[in-house]
């Protein structure tokens, strides 16, 4: 048991590294891959988690959130990339260092958030909901200091990742009807944003969050 | 037999989207549309002569629930959406007519319209924690889509904007629920955790900490949606661009579903708290709304965005009652509740009939309104003077007894809702007094509307303000004793 709670920590303390590479990718491209990446550790940790309580559904939703995540959502999201054109443009972020740092700061605020909703549950919450809080936090602040639309996306399904990161962890599951309602919603939310995608950009030509922001009167 | 009712009249707008996607553009959609949400209607109608004779009741195997809370909330959300899409079948024609549409776009609108409505059906009914938060999270995905209808830039930005802000609320929100299920986990175990009726039963056993913490993330995910104040950003952009049938029923409908939510999770995290800091909350968030609301009103130039503004106000004020908490208090925020959403839909019904003959959205280019169309115009100013509450109108009535249950329990808010109350009539009241009696202005050509559903909006408020229904006035004792610690 020991060591199955020693290597969700590993996954959970990987989790937390992919929410700060996130956080510090300037190409799309890259950033796409980086959530497949993200998706994948939060597969295993699900599937980790199903081992420890042999729940069938738990199963189900490591399955659900393999194919979606690994696969289906970085597929969608790189064909909408290529058709957009926009996979190697660089993006201009606030200084990486600072960014980091405001990072750091997050990572502490959410474990000392965490400690109370730590106590009650066994060891291996603690650090866990420490760690999706943070992640959580994290992908905020990438939604907040993105430029384009498309990565502020990815910001988004970041976040949602940590949910469920969030969900499993700290209560090994929940019941099957909030997955299959989340995997919905992701699929239903990102075909709509492909079709805005397109009018965004045949309307402003650029996928650039300040220009549709300041289009207002 | 009538256990399966409830299920129906959920499903009825779900396959009605499907239908008027399939009908696309063809006019025969305008009409279709209206069938559906009568058909709805009258599935309401039927479920609540049934709550009528047994009281409260569940079905499908407890998945679904109606209770004195939620039922009057079913019935306006059934109602409006119908008087919603009469005004939408005249209104919308015109768009199309006036080449402000196009026409291809009509089967999203109406798909999307009723997948709006099935989505706030199935938050009010459902007796799940987690399918309300789905429910919610597809009325924002479905108003995305009809805030961007027109393709402009400044709806897509509006859509964009709310898209992002009630994304990361609704984010938010699950937290909050999850947090809500990790406490219930251990007391309930399994899916029970989720069910509000089992919730209920345990709340005074629920974790404080964990429900302390579960109920703020929970009212600020939801308070995103109701346009509670710091997160209000996305309400004005939103109800100026979109089609304006979608501004009354975001307005008068998908903010007060949101609130439902908050109004029930407090509950819960009142009785596992055993204090009233979960009111103090919603008091502060709530008078932030009211006073930031009142006071953007005078910045305003386009009609629309003005009574947007209104509405961050008058959730505020319901917000604000409900944190006051006791009978009284919650007696006035879901009358107000019920008088908001029937004034506030009248209000853009004829705001979007003005706007629209006159060929402009700015009020200083509206004028003369009672000259050119004096039926529009009484109508128009009718409908403020109800919003801002003048007596006999019901909002009058909600916002009096709100005032006396803010001078019992926290008299220290009392000349704060006064001066906001005050500055909102000052400026609506003038605003559309130039619109209606100013000179006339560059003569257009009327368009062929119907004026059925502001009218008929009117006379409800005004039963409401001049004697409230014994039947309702039962409904909301009973929910306020729900609510009620």
């Amino acid at each position: 048991m020991t060591t199955l709670a020693s290597a969700i920590h590993l996954l959970a303390a990987l989790f937390l590294l992919a929410a700060f590479a996130m956080l510090s990718q300037r190409r799309l491209a890259n950033l796409i891959t980086l959530y497949a990446w993200q998706g994948a550790i939060l597969a295993s940790c699900i599937a980790l988690a199903a081992y420890a309580t042999g729940s069938a559904h738990l199963y189900a939703s490591a399955l659900l959130n393999a194919l979606l995540k690994i696969l289906l959502v970085p597929a969608l999201l790189r064909s909408l990339a290529r058709r957009l054109d926009v996979q190697w443009d660089r993006e201009s972020l606030v200084q990486i260092p600072t960014v980091m740092l405001i990072g750091l700061g997050l990572v502490i605020f959410a474990f000392n958030a965490a400690l109370p909703i730590a106590v009650p549950g066994a060891a291996i919450n603690h650090a866990t909901v420490g760690i999706a809080l943070a992640a959580l936090l994290l992908s905020l602040l990438m939604m907040i200091l993105r430029a384009t639309a498309l990565s502020q996306v990815i910001g988004f399904l970041a976040l949602e990742n940590s949910l469920i990161f969030a969900a499993t962890s700290v209560t090994y599951g929940m019941p099957m009807v909030i997955e299959f309602g989340i995997a919905l919603d992701v699929i239903v939310g990102i075909f709509i944003l492909g079709v805005f995608f397109f009018h965004i950009r045949e309307q402003f030509d650029s996928l650039n969050i300040d220009r549709i922001e300041g289009h207002h009167e | 037999m009538s256990d399966v009712a409830l299920a129906w009249m959920v499903l009825i707008p779900l396959a009605g989207a499907a239908l008027l996607g399939a009908l696309g553009s063809r006019q025969s959609g305008f009409s279709a549309n209206v069938a559906v949400s009568l058909a709805t209607l009258a599935g309401a109608s039927f479920m609540t002569v049934r709550v009528v004779q047994d009281g409260s009741f569940s079905s499908l195997h407890h998945e679904l629930f109606v209770d004195p809370l939620s039922v009057f909330l079913i019935d306006l959300v059934a109602f409006v959406s119908f008087t919603t899409s009469l005004f939408s079948r005249s209104y919308m024609r015109a768009e199309v007519r006036l080449g402000h549409l196009d026409p291809a776009r009509l089967g999203t609108y109406h798909a999307m319209y009723q997948v709006f409505i099935f989505a706030m059906l199935l938050a009010l009914t459902c007796n799940n924690i987690g399918v309300l938060w789905i429910a919610m999270e597809g009325a924002t995905l479905s108003t995305a889509l009809l805030i961007s209808l027109y393709r402009t830039p400044a709806s897509l930005g509006a859509a964009w904007k709310y898209f992002i802000l009630c994304g990361v609320g609704i984010a938010l929100a699950l937290l909050g629920t999850i947090m809500v299920y990790f406490a219930a986990h251990s007391v309930l175990g399994g899916h029970r955790a989720l069910l509000w009726t089992d919730l209920y039963s345990v709340k005074g056993r629920l974790d404080p900490a964990i429900m302390a913490i579960a109920f703020v993330f929970l009212i600020v995910g939801y308070g995103t949606k109701v346009g509670l104040v710091p997160l209000h950003a996305w309400l004005p952009d939103a109800h100026a661009e979109g089609p304006t049938p979608i501004s009354a029923v975001l307005s008068g409908l998908l903010l007060s579903v949101a609130l439902y939510a908050i109004v029930r999770f407090k509950a819960l995290a009142e009785g596992a708290l055993r204090t009233n800091w979960p009111g103090h909350l919603m008091i502060g968030f709530g008078l932030a709304s009211v006073l930031i609301g009142a006071f953007s009103l005078s910045s305003q130039r386009d009609i629309k965005r003005l009574f947007a503004y209104s509405s961050v106000e008058h959730m505020g004020l319901a917000t604000f009652a409900f944190g006051l908490g006791g009978p009284l208090a919650t007696f006035a925020a879901l009358l107000h509740m019920t008088a908001h959403a029937l004034t506030k839909s009248s209000v853009f019904f004829t705001s979007g009939a003005v706007a629209q003959t006159a060929g402009t959205k700015d009020m200083d280019g509206i004028t003369g309104l009672v000259d050119r169309d004096p039926a529009l115009g009484w109508t128009l100013m009718a409908s403020s003077l109800a919003i801002v509450g003048t007596p006999p109108f019901g909002i009058f009535a909600s916002e009096f007894l709100i005032l006396i249950a803010a001078l019992h329990k926290a008299p220290w808010s009392v000349p704060l809702l006064l001066l906001a109350l005050g500055v909102a009539f000052a400026v609506i009241v003038r605003r559309t007094q130039a619109m209606v009696f100013g000179a006339p202005g560059a003569s257009q050509a009327p368009t062929p509307r119907t004026l059925f559903a502001p009218f008929a909006h009117l006379v409800l408020i005004v039963i409401l303000g001049l004697a409230i229904p014994h039947l309702l006035a039962a409904w909301y004792t009973q929910a306020a004793r729900l609510v009620g610690p």
